[in-house]
């Protein structure tokens, strides 16, 4: 990372500037979110995996995190409601050579977008999604989410939630994901790591961050703000590679498993394409 | 600029609508579909696929139609040129993201084939009845292009249209077809590639630090950036300004709601004499115009003819370009004919804007029909008829009941018969 420049004699310089569009600065999140924070373990991520930035595009859904498209400097694209991974597809499959991240939430990516999610990791369309998970629906004012943990409280689940959440590492590893982790906001170094290697990794992986919501899941759980919540996983996370991704289910204040659990090797979309295209012609060549 | 003769099947063929819309759409230069299969509107989807490895373009099939037409709203915002393929059900799925996509200003174009609605519906069958919802099927204000074409040949040929259309004025272009063009097989010339003119994309070619993506030129239509050029392009679905930045203060918030819809609106508006076509026949001296569109006016010409054997003077009015619609041609016939007897296969959709028009100047008369079959010529016929004997000023639409409506609601048709 580049040293903080000193612009006058008491402006400092973000030293992440050049990678987030300071114009739009301040953002909209609230105090104790944790979205700023996967945002910038993103940042630097992309500092670390040495992309062209040129050649790398953010896309988002709706919803808090739906927002992060709109701070980060790069072709970003702020789509409608869980069509953020089916736009993706448009965008790597018009142009193989670009490197596209889907940056959204729970509700935007497993519930709305659901089934884009299981299609794409699926063909394994060279993409990263970065499911931000806050177990609710923020923007709208707090409603139950399909990854709300049973039990919970919510404004709309207002005798708690009735419902059993996905386990969305579970869905990404037997919809075909070739790379999937799960950290918190509080494991910034792991998390960084963890995205900037992704992002050199061609295929459809997934990385599900972990994230308070002090607004309106704490609060309405009565579980402290966004640093009680940061203190809970600091306290309750278990970090496991490779553990199955069976066992990743997260109750209402259970333990939280995190770490990396599926790194493995499946040609991509556009590889098989290709790969099938060339033998089409090929075989046409022949005929004549 | 001249198609690519590597995109063109030149020769004369024997095929459907649909094949002949798959065929005109990589002649056009798509290189990505993404679709769902419906009916009656799957063989295009499967022509294109067909074909589309000779020029390295792609079809891909979507898990649903939501995912079509995000996947290929995306896929233009990469570059490329773009279209989904769709029908019935499906188009109504695809509203909120045509809407997106208006708003993004991407160029694209959508293949309707339009069945019996409304819901499943006569998926098999015939429909027109999708027509307003073209218009104004997504939420908030806006403005389409709609072509209707009538024959296997203009499948081709105006599917080609649309793209041009779409890369010019960088909205949503629908080809408004039906399960009879889309189903009818007829004979196709392809022309050779130096005889198809194409629109290339607007690229903006000035300098990076400058660009402003919603910027507007002259003709309303801001030039356009692909992803992957540097320009770090923010596109929103929220109302932007000319950086494409969403205004979140109350004052730029008004401002730029207001700036932004006009525009939207006006660019096709404003533009309305370079994008409308009409074909017209025998209209100077008529006192009956036939106003129609996409299989109703296969069917209106025989109904024509037999008027005009009863020396009747009719003309017909084609609407080939249904939206925007063209509003100041009929207001000037209006104060020269009779009345316009309007046949579509719905319960009144364009036939309101003939009415809305022709401003109490000249009966307007609604010919419909509940889909799953078309019209029969008589059916035109009778009321063209009645438009020439009717001395009476009529206020608001007349319905005209067909023989089949007669039969059915009046005679008590029995299922038998």
């Amino acid at each position: 990372m580049e040293a903080v420049k000193t612009i006058g004699s008491n402006e400092v310089a973000h030293p992440m500037e050049h990678l987030l569009r300071m114009d739009r600065i301040p953002h909209i999140w609230c105090p104790g979110c944790g979205i700023g924070t996967a945002v910038t373990a993103f940042a630097a991520a992309l500092e670390k995996a040495k992309l062209d930035l040129d050649k790398v595009c953010i896309v988002s859904g709706i919803g808090c995190t739906g927002r992060v498209a709109g701070y980060v400097k790069l072709d970003s694209f702020h789509t409608t409601h869980g069509r953020a991974i089916a736009f993706a597809t448009g965008i790597t499959l018009g142009n193989p050579k670009l490197k596209v991240v889907v940056f959204s939430g729970d509700g935007d990516l497993i519930s709305i977008g659901g089934n884009h999610f299981i299609h794409a990791a699926r063909r394994n369309i060279n993409m990263l999604v970065i499911c931000v998970n806050n177990f609710i629906y923020a923007m709208t004012g707090g409603q139950v989410a399909p990854t709300t943990p049973l039990s919970a409280y919510t404004t709309t689940s207002p005798f708690g939630c009735v419902e059993p959440p996905f386990n969305i590492p579970y869905i990404a590893d037997s919809s075909g994901a070739v790379y999937v982790a799960r950290w918190t906001v509080l494991h910034i170094r792991r998390l960084t790591n963890s995205i900037a290697e992704a992002l050199n990794k061609p295929g459809f992986s997934v990385i599900e961050v972990i994230s308070p919501c002090g607004m309106y899941y704490s609060r309405i759980n009565k579980l402290g703000d966004g640093l009680d919540m940061m203190k809970f996983y600091h306290d309750n996370s278990e970090i496991k590679h490779g553990e199955d991704t069976k066992n990743l289910d997260i109750g209402f204040q259970t333990k939280i498993t995190v770490g990396k659990f599926v790194d493995r090797e499946r040609p991509t979309y556009t590889e098989s394409y290709n790969k099938w295209l060339s033998e089409v012609k090929a075989k046409e060549k022949l005929r004549k | 600029m001249k198609a690519n003769p590597r995109d063109v099947n030149a020769g004369v063929y024997y095929i459907d609508g649909d094949v002949a819309s798959g065929y005109g759409a990589l002649a056009a230069g798509c290189r990505f579909i993404g679709g769902y299969p419906i009916t009656p509107s799957t063989e295009a989807a499967e022509a294109f696929a067909r074909i589309a490895p000779q020029s390295g373009a792609m079809f891909i099939q979507m898990e649903d139609e939501l995912a079509s037409i995000a996947s290929v709203i995306g896929a233009s915002c990469a570059g490329v040129k773009t279209m989904t393929i769709t029908s019935g059900p499906g188009y109504s799925l695809m509203m909120e993201t045509v809407g997106f996509g208006a708003m993004l200003e991407a160029p694209f174009v959508i293949l309707n084939i339009q069945r019996g609605g409304p819901s499943t519906g006569s998926p098999t069958k015939i429909g027109q009845a999708d027509m307003m919802q073209s218009r104004w099927g997504s939420h908030g204000d806006y403005e389409v292009i709609a072509i209707s074409p009538d024959s296997p040949q203009e499948m081709f040929d105006y599917t080609i249209k649309a793209f041009n259309l779409a890369e010019k004025f960088r909205c949503p272009v629908m080809i408004m077809s039906d399960e009879c063009v889309g189903h009818m097989t007829e004979k196709v010339v392809i022309p050779p590639a130096d005889e198809i003119a194409l629109e290339p994309r607007r690229f903006y070619k000035g300098a990076k630090d400058k660009y402003l993506p919603f910027k507007p030129d002259r003709d309303l239509v801001p030039k356009i950036a692909k992803a992957g050029d540097g320009y770090n392009l923010y596109i929103t679905g929220l109302t932007h300004d000319e950086r494409g930045y969403p205004i979140l203060n109350q004052k730029s918030n008004i401002k730029n709601q207001i700036s932004t819809t006009r525009r939207l609106v006006d660019k096709i508006k404003l533009n309305k004499d370079k994008i409308i076509e009409l074909k017209e026949e025998e209209i100077e001296d008529a006192e009956v115009i036939v106003v129609s569109y996409g299989i109703s006016s296969r069917v209106a010409v025989q109904g024509i003819e037999l008027a005009r054997e009863k020396g009747i003077k009719v003309g017909s009015l084609r609407l080939v370009t249904v939206w925007p619609f063209p509003d100041e041609r009929i207001a000037e016939l209006a104060k020269n004919v009779k009345a316009f007897v309007v046949p579509e296969i719905n319960y009144g959709q364009i036939v309101f804007d003939v009415e809305r028009c022709s401003h109490g100047k000249a009966n307007v008369i609604l010919v419909p029909h509940g889909g799953a079959g078309v019209h029969t010529p008589e059916d035109v016929l009778n009321a063209i008829e009645y438009a020439a004997k009717e001395k009476r000023k009529v206020e608001g639409i007349i319905e005209w009941k067909t023989k089949l409506e007669k039969l059915i609601f009046e005679k008590g048709c029995k299922l038998t018969e």
